[in-house]
């Protein structure tokens, strides 16, 4: 994936955990997991503050600009 | 056993020991909503200072079910080890929690998450989830308003909500009334360690929530500082505790979560065995009667 300033016709801008992230455009939230490494994983994944269940992730389209939140569970009290 | 009088001995071949005395605490069970736990201590999975450590402390502990946070994966270690790879799911129902939430909507939110979570794990705990509304960084206290909001979402979302709130009576009864299936109240901010700070507000609270209904779960959620404060805790009567910082920050974390279960198991049999009633003076344990004659007074 490259990086220049501006996403081209193909591709889109997201933001992944507060983090700027580009994918080719229509990629899917499984294909995002699957870019980053967390494929398989034991994550959970919102998309604009809702949560996209797994069964669905391979069906959710990703647009420019959408915000992305992929947590794990952790130590908590 | 230091009494003996007719009427003491009376009681005690009359009562029903052969059900209570053979039982440890421990073995009556806890129901919080759909859930059914074995032991009365809740214990968080946070600050140890390693999951091997953790693992240890929690099966000595007797608990079998632990809290967990929802964070965000790390994108650039997942190598790295995950909490999941040191709970047994087979032996702990996971209780997630919103910590780190400062409004309903996120608190929401994380619930959401945590569900998620816990669904493609097959944990039985995908149906519940400990709400924390906080209100303030310093304090770690839940905004009341923001809690009452929160629990009638999750609530209508379908969520068995636990709900961690100050010992605050009033509150305690509204969020009941909205529907959680366990009131928490805070016994002194969390990590703390100063224990139930106000015992009295927590007698009242257990007096709300209990009327007509005395099964209704209420669990002690935040402020112990050692097994003292679980025992005293439970001799007011709370169905549980939940701790964390006291056994993970702990010097010897392991024989503290060991403390811990000696002193939940302590505090529900102190509680169901009924203590005696606080008095100004003195009553004596040994008999009053057939003293020997006082010597004469010597002069002086």
């Amino acid at each position: 994936m490259t990086e220049h300033d501006a996403p081209s016709n193909d591709e889109i801008m997201v933001f992944v955990n507060g983090a700027e992230k580009r994918l080719p455009a229509g990629g899917t939230a499984h294909d995002l997991l699957t870019a980053v490494g967390l494929a398989g994983r034991p994550v959970a994944v919102e998309v604009n503050e809702v949560v996209v269940p797994r069964a669905a992730l391979g069906e959710r389209i990703l647009e420019d600009q959408d915000r992305l939140e992929i947590v794990t569970l952790v130590g908590g009290g | 056993m230091q009494e003996q009088g007719g009427e003491r001995d009376g009681r005690m071949t009359d009562a029903g020991l052969n059900d209570a005395a053979g039982t440890p605490a421990g073995a009556a069970a806890l129901q919080v909503g759909a859930f059914t736990l074995a032991s009365r201590l809740v214990v968080g999975t946070g600050k140890y200072a390693s999951y091997a450590e953790m693992a240890r402390c929690l099966e000595a502990s007797g608990t079998d079910c632990v809290t967990v946070a929802v964070r965000r994966e790390r994108l650039l270690n997942a190598a790295g080890e995950n909490i999941l790879d040191h709970l047994d799911l087979s032996r702990y129902t996971l209780l997630p929690n919103t910590a780190g939430c400062f409004s309903a909507t996120d608190a929401v939110r994380v619930a959401r998450l945590g569900r998620e979570l816990l669904r493609d794990l097959g944990n039985a705990g995908s149906e519940w989830v400990k709400l924390e509304v906080l209100g303030d960084q310093k304090t770690l206290l839940p905004d009341p308003v923001g809690t009452l909001e929160a629990t009638e979402q999750l609530v209508a979302d379908g969520f068995s909500v636990l709900v961690y709130t100050s010992d605050d009576p009033i509150v305690a009864r509204r969020l009941k009334d909205l529907g959680a299936a366990s009131v928490m109240p805070a016994g002194s901010p969390i990590g703390s360690g100063q224990g139930v700070l106000n015992a009295n507000n927590l007698s009242i609270c257990l007096e709300y929530l209990k009327d007509g209904d005395p099964d209704y779960p209420v669990i002690v959620d935040a402020g112990v500082g050692t097994a003292s404060d679980v025992a005293a805790a439970m001799e007011l009567g709370v169905d549980g505790v939940l701790l964390n910082t006291a056994i993970a920050h702990a010097a010897d974390p392991l024989r503290m979560a060991r403390a811990m279960r000696a002193a939940c198991d302590a505090g529900r049999d102190a509680f169901l065995a009924g203590r005696i009633p606080r008095k100004r003076y003195a009553t004596a344990s040994s008999p009053e009667t057939d003293r020997i004659t006082p010597a004469a007074l010597s002069p002086n």
